[in-house]
């Protein structure tokens, strides 16, 4: 059984936005307001919104407030600069759970929804498009693809300089064996691989993997586990948000490792942070996900914190510069150890940009959904790149990769993108090439 | 007012575009920061991008009799942008180019709309600043700022807004363009208009250029933090300091209360038994006269029983301030909200005006802290209330009207930084009297016959 929490009932929100007051130091910070610099773009404007709601001064399914609760990429930047600690994750998804329950879900959103509840079903999904993907995306380059005239129509969102990589047609989970086991491990974790490593790329978890092998870590990557639920949660699909956590909670119970380990600052974030909150009160796993809420780890903290780490030898002679995901940073509070390990790669020189932690404007679907602000805000992002010159530019966010190379290609940048992983095991290899 | 047929008009003189009109966009611009006054939905937001679009709008709004709200960044504290009578607000959120920046001259030329810890990193190139530095400087914009003659950490040594401002472009409520003073230091021409458009709340005209005084950057520093058994002793410090004519930049005071509530939050390593502390940085450009002025300084401390430390590295200034930033954040997580005041003393009455408020804190029940910048005398008494709480909240309304009437008793004033707004409009007369009142209708009456500036704020409409 649930208690009554923010999600369920619009009233519980009261007691978060009285916190609010209405300083306006979320503006400073906010990539959407930095863009649109009006009143409703941040949070103290959505604030004021939720309690226009609760005074009876506005509906909740008002046309345009249902667009501005949605025009927000929820990465809690203005979380970082509240000086009252409004906790505005709780109030803006509990405004889109209030607002998806009234309201309905969009046709689209159901059917997306629906199938990630069905993993088997998702799978044979996202492989039904990868064997398609030729109708709507054509190549570009190796690995990477731009829209058809037909998926054009959509939006201009889908421009020709829109690309993605490409969507395997093997996932990443049907490559690996659910067990690696090395001699002498000093550690056991589940690898938490979440659905763009799965699917768009596998190499970052190939070399996640070969590198806690490296230092000896037995990795378990449940075949079966699910979609973290973030997407879904961003959309008010609190219901479906809680089915997936539950999913993946009985998955971790029954492997029983001693740690998960993400690659993903959105994963990270869903089952560190996110769980606790949307089970709260649930009887049967409230419990339960503090309980793994404490196991979970991004990979850097893991190598850095957990385990005796094995450095890298191999010199890469590079210059990167290092982009903080919002979700690594905002939520997971991860940001200085991913510097740490690239500086203890040979040959890196790190780079720093202006702003390494302004928002890329991906926000899981926010690009898709709000276009024009999104390109603008990841505009800034790409000239902040620019300006350091770097070789790779390197994240810890799959979907901030997506979003920071398409950006990069879009505003002339040779600049690579890859995961601080990447990196670790390009080392561990030239080092092993060295040795032979 | 306004009708289908002034909004096509502001499209129309406008742009679509720069217009807003969906009752959800109007909410967020019927408020400021300023907490428990009250707050209405305007009739439309217009955001301006050039002059000629301004007076065009003056002129329609004299027309139809229809109010004009100007607003920054909505940082205020007094309800300066609050659209009490609907109308039109502008917001200047999108007029915000630095025209010039003339590092010869130490002037800088900005649009309204420029925030101003964006005008002091541009100018810090040039090794200068713009010294005002409101709380809220990353947010509040320079327009906003000069309307409300806002002040800062730095007021003692550096003054408040007004002491930077060496000319301006306004519209007047008549609709007739207005420039005065420039880049010239010595500018003795005709009324001192600096005087009367800084500070004027939005009532007397629409600022739209401003030319601001820049000052060289200074080169040394040097931060010390004081602890105090008697709150008697820190206020004497303060006045021991000023009396050598040592003036730190910075200066601020911090109640028992608030150190309490700040090493419990923020676990800074502050001495919870102290009953007050004392930050100080005095800066220069000489090492010398920095040195010798931080010395002067630990002496008098000394000589008044404070025990006190001197920052050695950056990050040993840092941890100071971060006691200082800590004071709101700290406080506003005890309760629900926070209503923060500046009522102002001069600064020999700090100490009787800090045991005036902790006496009105317990008359009333009303948990205070106070902070603030004890050398130039303006305190924050910060009130930490539950809003769902009615019996609370008329306590703090007495709690609130006593701690004004005891800083006027001193000689003190009702606002340092924050202005009056519509939330010390009451308390008005008790400080500038009828005729003060008087004037000020006359001032009002004589620059916007129809009142339709900012109505309602600053100047009081009823006796």
């Amino acid at each position: 059984m649930t208690a009554k929490t923010v999600f369920d009932d619009v009233e519980t929100l009261k007691k978060e936005l009285i916190r609010c007051m209405k300083c306006g130091n979320c503006m400073s910070v906010c990539p959407v307001y930095g863009v649109e610099e009006k009143e409703s773009s941040v949070a103290r404007g959505k604030i004021a919104l939720g309690e226009a709601i609760l005074d009876d001064k506005i509906d909740i399914d008002d046309e345009t407030l249902v667009k501005l609760i949605f025009n927000c990429l929820v990465c809690k930047s203005c979380m970082l600069a509240c000086p009252s600690g409004v906790r505005y994750d709780r109030i803006i998804l509990g405004l889109r759970a209030t607002i998806a329950k009234k309201k309905g879900l969009p046709f689209i959103k159901k059917v997306l929804f629906g199938l990630l509840k069905n993993p088997e079903l998702f799978d044979k999904g996202m492989k039904a498009f990868a064997t398609m993907q030729g109708l709507f995306l054509k190549h570009e380059e190796q690995k990477v693809r731009a829209p058809r005239g037909l998926l054009r129509q959509f939006g201009k969102r889908f421009d020709e300089e829109f690309l993605l990589p490409e969507i395997s047609k093997e996932s990443f989970r049907d490559t690996v064996q659910e067990l690696e086991d090395v001699e002498d491990a000093q550690a056991t974790a589940i690898f938490f691989t979440g659905c763009s490593v799965n699917y768009f790329y596998p190499e970052v978890g190939n070399d996640l993997i070969y590198v806690l092998k490296k230092n000896k870590v037995r990795v378990i990557t449940p075949r079966k586990q699910n979609c973290c639920g973030m997407p879904v949660m961003v959309h008010g699909d609190i219901d479906t948000a809680r089915e997936l956590a539950k999913k993946n909670i009985d998955i971790f119970e029954k492997v029983n490792a001693g740690y998960i380990i993400t690659v993903c600052g959105s994963c990270g974030s869903a089952l560190k942070h996110e769980y606790p909150i949307i089970l709260e009160g649930d009887t049967a796993y409230e419990e339960k996900a503090k309980k793994w809420t404490d196991k979970v780890y991004d990979i850097s903290t893991f190598l850095l914190k957990i385990i005796k780490f094995e450095p890298p030898k191999g010199e890469l002679n590079l210059k990167v510069t290092y982009h903080d995901s919002c979700h690594l940073k905002k939520s997971m509070k991860v940001f200085n150890e991913p510097r740490q390990l690239l500086k203890m790669i040979p040959g890196i020189t790190l780079i720093e940009m202006k702003k390494p932690d302004m928002c890329c404007g991906s926000g899981g679907s926010y690009h898709l959904t709000h276009p024009d602000t999104a390109l603008k805000i990841a505009q800034s992002k790409a000239e902040d790149i620019k300006q350091t010159q770097a070789d790779v530019v390197c994240t810890g966010c799959p979907a901030c990769m997506m979003q920071l190379f398409e950006s990069i290609h879009r505003w002339d940048n040779s600049c690579k993108v890859l995961h601080t992983v990447n990196l670790l095991a390009q080392s561990y290899k030239s080092e092993e090439k060295e040795n032979v | 007012m306004i009708d289908d047929g002034f909004i096509k008009k502001c499209k129309d003189i406008f742009g679509p575009e720069n217009v807003l009109t969906d009752k959800a966009e109007l909410i967020t611009y019927s408020y400021d920061a300023t907490p428990g006054i009250p707050s209405e939905i305007p009739g439309v937001v217009v955001f301006p991008q050039n002059i000629k679009q301004i007076q065009e709008l003056i002129s329609l709004a004299r027309q139809t009799k229809t109010p004009i709200y100007p607003r920054g960044a909505g940082t205020c504290l007094s309800g300066g942008p609050v659209p009490l009578s609907k109308g039109v607000v502008i917001s200047f959120q999108r007029m915000n180019k630095i025209i010039e920046i003339d590092a010869d001259n130490l002037t800088a030329t900005v649009q309204p709309g420029v925030i101003i810890s964006d005008l002091n990193s541009a100018v810090s190139k040039y090794g200068l600043i713009y010294p005002p530095d409101p709380g809220s400087m990353a947010t509040a914009t320079v327009g906003g700022s000069v309307a409300e003659n806002s002040g800062g950490l730095r007021g003692l040594k550096y003054g408040v807004t007004k002491h930077y401002i060496m000319g301006m472009e306004v519209v007047l409520p008549t609709g007739e363009i207005f420039r005065y003073g420039g880049k010239t230091v010595k500018n003795v021409t005709a009324y001192d208009f600096t005087s009367l458009f800084v500070g004027s709340e939005g009532t007397l005209g629409i600022i739209t250029e401003i030319i601001c005084k820049l000052i060289p950057a200074p080169k040394y520093y040097k931060s010390m933090i004081a602890f105090f058994d008697r709150i008697e002793d820190a206020g004497k410090t303060v006045t021991d300091i000023i009396r050598a004519h040592v003036i730190p930049a910075t200066l601020e005071i911090m109640d028992k209360v608030t150190i309490q509530t700040v090493e419990n939050y923020a676990k800074v390593g502050l001495p919870v038994d102290a009953e007050a502390l004392l930050l100080i940085e005095v800066d220069g450009m000489g090492k010398d006269s920095v040195d010798w002025e931080a010395e002067k300084c630990l002496e008098i401390i000394k000589e008044n029983n404070g025990k006190a430390k001197v920052a050695q590295t950056a990050q040993e200034r840092d941890s100071i301030w971060t006691a200082r930033r800590a004071a709101l954040p700290a406080l506003a997580q005890v309760k629900p909200a926070t209503i923060l005041e500046d009522a102002t003393v001069p600064r020999t009455k700090i100490v009787e005006m800090l045991a005036a408020i902790s006496n009105i804190s317990k008359k009333y029940n009303i948990m205070i802290g106070t902070f603030g910048h004890a050398g130039d005398g303006n305190l924050h008494p910060t009130l930490l209330i539950d809003p769902l709480n009615k019996d609370e909240l008329e306590r703090v309304n007495k709690a609130i009207d006593e701690i004004f009437e005891v800083a006027l008793s001193f000689g003190g004033t009702l606002s340092g930084e924050h202005g009056i707004g519509v939330a010390k409009l009451k308390y008005l007369k008790n400080e500038i009297g009828k005729s003060g009142i008087k004037t000020m209708r006359r001032i009002k009456q004589a620059l916007d016959p129809d009142n339709i500036l900012n109505p309602a704020k600053l100047v009081p409409v009823e006796d």
